[in-house]
């Protein structure tokens, strides 16, 4: 299933991911997990909360500008080849990833979670669904964290 | 019933000047710029020496062609005759005083007589006509009240129209959106940059002004394409209105609802394009400085006033049927121009190639900075929602574009960085796009 994630527009400059990460603090809204892509002179932010929408109201009102995208959780055995077995199969299915971050390993009896963004996530959900790679459902992976 | 701001066939006095034949309108001119001339040979020490220079008397103007003769004003000299040098009128005449900001040294002085008033009110009266305010709405007057000349000239001049005038003045924003819904305002007053500001904290807040109707915007450069945005975005009509202290405040000019060039109140101020390099009168049509000679003025006569404006005038009949010439909006300043690289650049360059690449609204800021002795010029521009991207590739783009799209006007390599939003100078008077950090 396609997870909803969270895009922010940050400068490259000190203090600007405090800003952000406090906004949410306010607003009791708890980070699960988060990358962030740098350039040299502005980066974004990207983050997975449990209500994406609020999330983003939180961060409009101060007057920031974020962006909801989906995403594909993908199940990855925690263990030496697991992500690349996974690649394997995007590659062999002829998916652009644009990119991809670690959903947090730790959980999950040994497998762990990536999370994928495609060029065209539909696609690649449908591809992915029907082959031998285990797209995670947001119940499932969100459910998990709550402990 | 008939009121003096209906449209024509139904307008009272006040109005008909705009709609005066022409050669009876040059018949006012001459008589009254004989007269200004008089006066201001008479009275003013600078303009006799300056006159006598070129063996002129006031008999010379026999014509209005021959207002070429006569000697320039340019804004260094109300700097050297402060404060009361260029007076015509003795302060028992004298009732109202304003002064410039004076950004560096003194300010300049300006100086009304009744009289003069009276003419600022009407030509204000006549300029909200032309943008289709009338007895019955609510103005809300944004500029700023106290020596600037915007905000008291709006104010009497709404009054003298019969609208219903708000003084509220500059700044608090959030004080400006709760009047303008509560109060039903159907016409603002303000610079166009603080509108788009007041724009984006009404969207943040959720403040409804559906009942703003029309926004008249003055006080700095701000271009079609800007205008453009602003009616689409609020629904309201922009109309641009020009003036400038020396002269005698807003109303010198402005917009009818055909907004093609804004009509001079010729009767008043008398309009010529001159060659900023050579001084010499170019022909209607030619761009170059505009430059203003009040007619009518007493307190302070501005003969052959130098504004720094570059427009140009449009002699051909508006479709609103005034007979008064227009001038092309005025996109830039003369003295707004800076040079980089031997380029010369005027910030409405800039935001022209800035809205040619869709989805950027213009806050924006130029800064110039000297690295190893070359000039750099970095545009900052502002995030927002609709360019937003989640992948750094399309933000790239972004940046290319905006760069290519500079260059391509400029023919000037510029580097464009991408900022977040709302961190850019918001003034909430004149709008301040030029950082200039080189030390020359």
């Amino acid at each position: 299933m396609k997870l909803q994630q969270l895009s922010l527009f940050v400068e490259n400059k000190p203090g600007s991911l405090r800003a952000p990460c406090e906004a949410l603090a306010a607003a009791g809204i708890d980070l699960l997990t988060m990358s962030l892509a740098d350039t040299s002179s502005f980066g974004i932010l990207r983050f997975i909360v449990r209500d994406p929408d609020r999330a983003k109201q939180v961060l409009e009102s101060a007057g920031m500008v974020a962006r909801v995208s989906e995403v594909v959780p993908v199940e990855v055995e925690n263990k030496p080849g697991g992500l690349a077995k996974v690649l394997a199969a995007i590659d062999a299915a002829g998916l652009g990833v644009e990119y991809m971050y670690d959903f947090g390993a730790a959980s999950r009896g040994g497998k762990a979670a990536i999370i994928f963004r495609f060029e065209d996530p539909d696609a690649a959900l449908a591809v992915l669904q029907a082959g031998d790679v285990r797209v995670l459902s947001s119940e499932e992976l969100l459910s998990d964290r709550t402990a | 019933m008939s009121t003096w701001n209906d449209p024509p066939g139904g307008f009272h006095s006040v109005s008909a000047p705009d709609y005066l034949p022409r050669p009876q309108l040059a018949g006012v001119q001459l008589q009254r710029l004989q007269s200004v001339v008089t006066r201001a040979y008479d009275r003013v020490d600078l303009f006799r020496s300056r006159m006598e220079e070129r063996r002129l008397t006031p008999a010379s103007i026999a014509s209005l062609a021959d207002i070429a003769r006569l000697p320039f004003t340019v804004k260094a000299d109300l700097r050297d005759t402060y404060p009361f040098g260029l007076f015509a009128s003795p302060m028992e005449e004298i009732v109202r005083l304003h002064a410039s900001s004076g950004t560096t040294g003194k300010p300049i002085v300006v100086a009304y007589t009744q009289a003069d008033l009276d003419v600022w009110s009407e030509v204000m009266v006549r300029s909200f006509a032309a943008c289709g305010i009338h007895r019955g709405d609510v103005i809300q007057n944004a500029y700023g009240y106290g020596l600037f000349t915007g905000g008291l000239g709006m104010h009497y001049g709404g009054e003298m129209l019969g609208a219903t005038v708000i003084p509220i003045s500059g700044g608090n924003t959030e004080r400006q959106l709760m009047v303008m819904a509560d109060f039903g305002v159907t016409a603002l007053c303000c610079t166009p940059s603080y509108f788009l500001h007041l724009l984006e904290s009404a969207k943040e807040m959720k403040i409804d002004f559906s009942r703003l109707r029309v926004g008249v915007f003055g006080a700095e450069p701000w271009s079609d394409s800007m205008r453009d945005r602003i009616e689409q975005e609020s629904g309201i009509k922009a109309y641009d209105i020009y003036g400038l202290s020396e002269i005698i405040g807003p109303g010198v000019g402005v917009e009818c609802s055909e907004q093609r060039g804004l009509h001079i109140f010729e009767d008043h101020f008398y309009p010529e394009i001159i060659d900023p390099e050579t001084g010499e009168v170019l022909p209607d049509g030619s761009e170059g400085e505009l430059v203003l000679t009040t007619l009518s003025k007493e307190a302070m006569p501005m003969i052959r006033y130098r504004t720094r404006d570059v427009t140009s005038i449009i002699a051909e009949p508006c479709a609103c049927g005034r007979t008064l010439r227009r001038i092309r909006r005025i996109g830039r300043r003369s003295d707004d121009m800076f040079i980089i690289r031997g380029v010369n650049v005027f910030p409405s360059q800039v935001e022209t190639a800035l809205l040619r690449v869709e989805g950027t609204l213009p806050h924006y800021q130029i800064v110039l900075t000297r690295e190893v002795g070359l000039d750099q010029m970095e545009v900052k521009v502002e995030v927002t929602p609709e360019v937003f991207s989640d992948e750094i590739r399309k933000l790239e783009a972004l940046q290319h574009r905006l760069e290519a799209s500079i260059e391509n006007i400029l023919g000037l390599r510029v580097k464009v960085t991408l900022v977040e939003p709302r961190t850019l100078a918001r003034s909430e008077g004149k709008a301040r796009r030029v950082t200039d950090l080189r030390n020359v």
